[in-house]
């Protein structure tokens, strides 16, 4: 268990030209990492997440900076000197060996008791259901099986300082990613291990986190609670990213209290402080746009019925804007919008400025 | 139109597909929804006359195509992995099967122009795959399956191996482009987010079986059988088994008032079930509320997944905001009643139809 | 999984069954029928019943040359297997240097048997060749260094000793050879994906738990071809042995098909001949059928267990 620190860390890979910013995978990060802390990783692919889980595990060093365990410099370490487990995207099992045999081998590595060893094994089996598959050879299980072995030999040391979780859930079955997701919460919560858990998907990422870092382009754009990134996205992209569908962002221009959108005047509760060059939007998820009878022109493109809701998309003075229906909900005639107070962002040049209420 | 007749392939002892039938019509969407194993890929095989089912028939237009080599049928795939010729532009990728059909230059010039157009391809026409995105390249094979212009486009889960928001941003175009081009579509896939998205008619799958084949949200709202009401459940269907007695179901922890609609069935056992956002969680305890022991949750922000059990069953509750319940306390959930889904001992549904056929 | 719905195709079949037929099965009945009579030349033929492999199969010298063959095809078997496995591994992953080793490994593959056999026959000669000078002047040293009576000096002469001899042969067909496990073997280890090895260093796992756990298992199924073509290939080996020692001296290296060879060509007793070409064939399609069980067996069994 460690707290991981992450000192002015930029890298960039050989092949990019060094200097300029924009030439780095990684842009200066600067951040602290609680112990005992569950940590997303998000992000569309090529935004550097996956670089910035292989600098935390030692297979890249960084260009630039250091990382720290617990205070302790590892930047040079190697990753066996890290003291870490990982659990890859794809089931990375010891074919030969048997289930619990797979589970046992990080400790008799390292030389733990035989008594400990056992006893451990048999407890994160119990936790995985895998009791009933521990002299089974590992060989013949299915692919998800071998991920749980996988996900089992991740946690089965008591003693490191972080787990890393690579994508660990691309090849499971929708209902299995269920059960996994919860039994993973579940564990987090018995060991209290630092875990930094890699993924592009929203659900995974914030179900699993407490704390979530959403990355694009190499740099990390906000680290928040899943509550903070889904009521206030620091960036329009935050916004898009998580939610589904993402926020709706409509260009606006700002006068005083209220946004002018089109022929629209919008109450944004009260003034904002921000360049007057700069391009202002407001956000508001479809989750906080309601319609009825009164508020702004909303002209309906297509309602997708996905069972548990309704999702209209549709526009207000030419934006797109979708708005989320309940299950039984009916879209009327005529419809109108209006967004609910708590649910407006305002944004200038993407970047989320603060209301003055 | 495609006919598939109580088809069924056995490799050796194992049944990979069991007595099959299905209509499908010109310019649908057809979504196989089933979790891994479950037969979809080798359903699709038998459709596209890559494998010979072991019974039945597939028929295509009123002709019986079976046992005909997929040659020479009029079927494009597009599959998990994003198969292109990496030697060939975007451009010819797109144009390689019409080129193969021997058209003209002119019709294949139109063609991939209209294609590139709908797929938002025009500006790689001239790059190579692999110089694209994951969701460009997949985009590309796309655009070539359609510029075949078959009678039968089969998906195999084409989006699986994208990010979720390319993903989410693809499955709201896919529709559009299946509806203009008219052909038959079939699409596998494990998600039943992913079905619902889609639209269009949905089959599920379990173990080789077809379960039930309809309308994509009514299959959803009224499955036939608890096996496909599970299938089609995403976070999974909570179910639990219970006594109806009098105007009451009953089970331990829970004693709920029987809707209306089920006033007449017979008292005895049954299988109940609720969908996650069919429950929301209750102040205290009352009349028809649930009492279930937390044992996770799971907060996304905008909603919580709690995770709870109640005899010895795994329930899920989908309740919107964010709540945090400690695990191993006890919380109590209001069910919206009347949309339970009442299953008798062998799993089928009972719906106001068929307790009026009983009666 | 696919199947052929065309029967047509079985027409194309037919050449193939054609050049089987007259380059395997028709010869195979030739010696078949050989094997049961006698004759003296001027196709004159006598029914000999099974007389002929009576008299192969109570041989003493048929016995020793089989043994000589097992001796042989094991002993290489134990040096070329372990030797291409430690060298495929010692080999570098990717970059420039990877290609000039593999094509360096692959040169031995590229030159004719006989050539081999007349390279290492000049190589090892104990006065002009290389190798043959260079290893008496060796004992030689450790003859006077030891002071041995002259009578009992060591000396490496392969012409007139036995063991000497042997030495040659094998070191011969391990220099061939060996280049052909090490290919395969490497092929199995690249197909190795690396978050195995990454794993493996994380869990705290030794180079030799890696070896065991992750790269033998991974190539198992490339290994079992290597045993599998080393062993008929060392098994029927006629050319390069029979170049470099003519299956000398004496006997000592006359393996079963020098001494085939040498009882159908050199004493013209081809009934004796034919009947030991088809035992022969039979030992060797019994003991590749017993290696690949062997091998495939455990893997049947995991089959099973599902």
């Amino acid at each position: 268990m460690a707290k991981i620190t992450l000192d002015h860390i930029r890298h960039a890979y050989a092949t990019a030209p060094r200097g300029e910013d924009t030439q780095y995978a990684l842009k200066e990060l600067n951040h602290d990492w609680t112990d005992g802390g569950a940590f997303a990783l998000l992000g569309p692919s090529g935004c550097g997440k996956t670089t910035l889980l292989n600098v935390i595990s030692g297979l890249i060093t960084p260009t630039e900076g250091r990382i720290l365990f617990d205070g302790e410099d590892v930047t040079h370490l190697p990753p066996e000197a890290r003291n870490i487990a990982q659990v890859f995207q794809f089931p990375v099992v010891y074919d030969t060996m048997t289930v619990a045999d797979n589970l046992a081998f990080p400790l008799r590595n390292r030389g733990v008791p035989a008594d400990k060893v056992k006893s451990r094994v048999a407890d994160i089996l119990d936790m995985l259901d895998l009791t009933g598959l521990a002299d089974r050879k590992a060989h013949s299980l299915t692919a998800d099986l071998k991920q749980k072995i996988s996900l089992g030999r991740g946690m089965i040391r008591e003693d490191v300082s972080a787990i890393l979780f690579d994508e660990p859930l691309t090849v499971i079955d929708p209902h299995l990613k269920w059960q996994l997701r919860s039994q993973l919460k579940k564990l987090h919560r018995e060991l209290s291990t630092t875990m930094v858990y890699v993924t592009h998907d929203q659900t995974e990422a914030l179900t699993f986190a407490d704390k979530v870092v959403v990355m694009l382009a190499g740099e990390v754009i906000q680290v928040g609670t899943p509550e903070e990134l889904f009521s206030q996205p620091e960036h329009t992209f935050v916004g898009y990213f998580i939610g589904s569908p993402g926020m709706n962002v409509i260009p606006v221009t700002i006068d005083g209290v209220h946004a002018k959108l089109g022929e629209h005047t919008v109450d944004i509760g009260g003034a904002v402080d921000a360049p007057a060059s700069a391009q202002m939007a407001l956000g508001v998820r479809p989750e906080y746009v309601r319609l009825g009878d009164e508020g702004l022109a909303f002209q309906v493109d297509r309602v997708d019925d996905v069972g548990r809701e309704k999702i209209v998309h549709g526009r207000i003075s030419g934006n797109k804007v979708s708005a989320i229906l309940g299950e039984d909900d009916t879209v009327p005639t005529d419809p109108k919008a209006t967004f609910m107070p708590q649910g407006i962002n305002v944004y200038a040049n993407e970047r989320r400025v603060e209301v003055r209420r | 139109m495609l006919e598939l007749k109580t088809v069924s392939k056995r490799i050796g002892e194992a049944t990979h597909i069991d007595s099959v039938s299905m209509t499908m019509e010109p310019g649908s969407l057809n979504v196989l929804l089933g979790p891994t194993l479950s037969g979809k890929t080798s359903l699709m095989r038998l459709m596209a006359g890559l494998d010979r089912p072991t019974d039945g028939e597939v028929w295509v237009d009123g002709v019986n195509v079976t046992g005909l080599p997929v040659q020479k049928r009029d079927v494009a795939m597009v599959y998990q992995q994003f198969i292109n010729y990496p030697a060939m532009t975007v451009y010819d990728n797109i144009a390689s099967p019409m080129r193969i059909a021997k058209k003209r230059k002119a019709e294949i010039d139109n063609t991939v122009e209209r294609v590139a157009t709908l797929l938002q391809l025009k500006p790689y026409l001239k790059r190579l795959p692999l110089e694209l995105s994951g969701g460009q390249q997949q985009r590309t094979a796309l655009a070539r399956a359609l510029a075949k212009n078959a009678k039968l486009v089969l998906l195999d889960e084409p989006l699986a191996n994208l990010d979720y928001k390319l993903r989410e941003e693809l499955r709201a175009e896919l529709p559009r482009i299946f509806t203009q081009s008219g052909a038959v579509f079939v699409y596998a896939t494990a998600e039943p987010e992913e079905a619902l998205l889609l639209g269009g008619r949905t089959a599920t799958l379990h173990e080789g079986r077809v379960t039930q084949f309809d309308d994509t949200v009514r299959l959803y709202r009224s499955p036939a059988d608890l096996v496909t009401a599970r299938t089609f459940s995403d976070p999974p269907l909570n179910v639990i088994g219970a006594v109806k007695q009098g105007d009451q179901f009953r089970a331990a922890g829970l004693a709920l008032r029987v809707p209306d609609k089920f006033k007449n069935l017979f008292d005895g056992p049954y299988t109940i079930a609720f969908r996650p956002h069919h429950l929301s969680l209750a102040s205290e305890a009352s009349d028809n509320t649930i009492s279930l022991q937390i044992s996770v949750t799971e907060i996304t922000g905008s909603e919580s997944f709690l995770h709870a059990t109640i005899g010895g069953e795994d329930w899920v509750v989908l309740e919107h905001g964010v709540h945090d319940p400690a695990p191993g306390t006890t919380v109590n959930v209001a069910p919206k009643l009347d949309q339970m889904l009442v299953f008798d001992r062998l799993g089928e549904a009972i719906t106001p139809s068929t307790l009026q056929r009983a009666a | 999984m696919t199947k052929t719905y065309n029967n047509k195709a079985w027409f194309l079949v037919l050449p193939v069954l054609f050049l089987v037929a007259m380059n395997a099965v028709i010869p195979l009945m030739t010696v078949v029928n050989y094997s049961l009579q006698e004759t003296f030349g001027d196709n004159l033929f006598f029914w000999a019943g099974t007389a002929n492999y009576e008299a192969v199969l109570s041989s003493e010298r048929f016995h020793t040359a089989l043994l000589r063959q097992f001796i042989f095809t094991f002993t290489i078997l134990a040096i070329e297997i372990p030797l291409g496995v430690a060298i495929a591994l010692a080999m570098p992953k990717s970059g420039p240097w990877a290609s000039v080793c593999l094509v360096l490994m692959a040169l031995p593959l590229l030159i004719p048997w006989n050539v081999v056999g007349a390279m290492w026959n000049i190589f090892s000669l104990p006065d002009i060749g290389l190798l043959g000078w260079s290893l008496n002047s060796l004992a030689g040293a450790i003859s006077s260094l030891l002071n041995l009576p002259p009578d009992q000096a060591l000396t490496f002469n392969y012409t007139n000793q036995i063991g000497s001899a042997w030495f040659v042969v094998i070191l011969m067909d391990v220099w061939h050879w060996t280049s052909l496990v090490v290919l395969l073997a490497y092929a199995g280890l690249r197909s190795i994906d690396d978050a195995y090895y990454r794993a493996a260093k994380i869990d705290g796992a030794s180079r030799w738990a890696v070896f065991r756990y992750i790269q033998l298992p991974k190539m198992r199924q490339v290994l079992i071809i290597a045993v599998l073509l080393r062993f008929i290939d060392s098994f029927i080996v006629y050319t390069e042995p029979f170049v470099l020692t003519g299956g000398g001296p004496g006997n000592a290296t006359t393996f079963l098909s020098i001494d085939l060879v040498k009882s159908a060509l050199g004493e013209f007793n081809l009934g004796y001949a034919a009947a030991m070409s088809v035992i022969y064939f039979l030992i060797s399609l019994f003991v590749c059928w017993l290696f690949y069980t062997l091998m495939t067996q455990s893997d049947a069994k995991r089959e099973y267990e599902q």
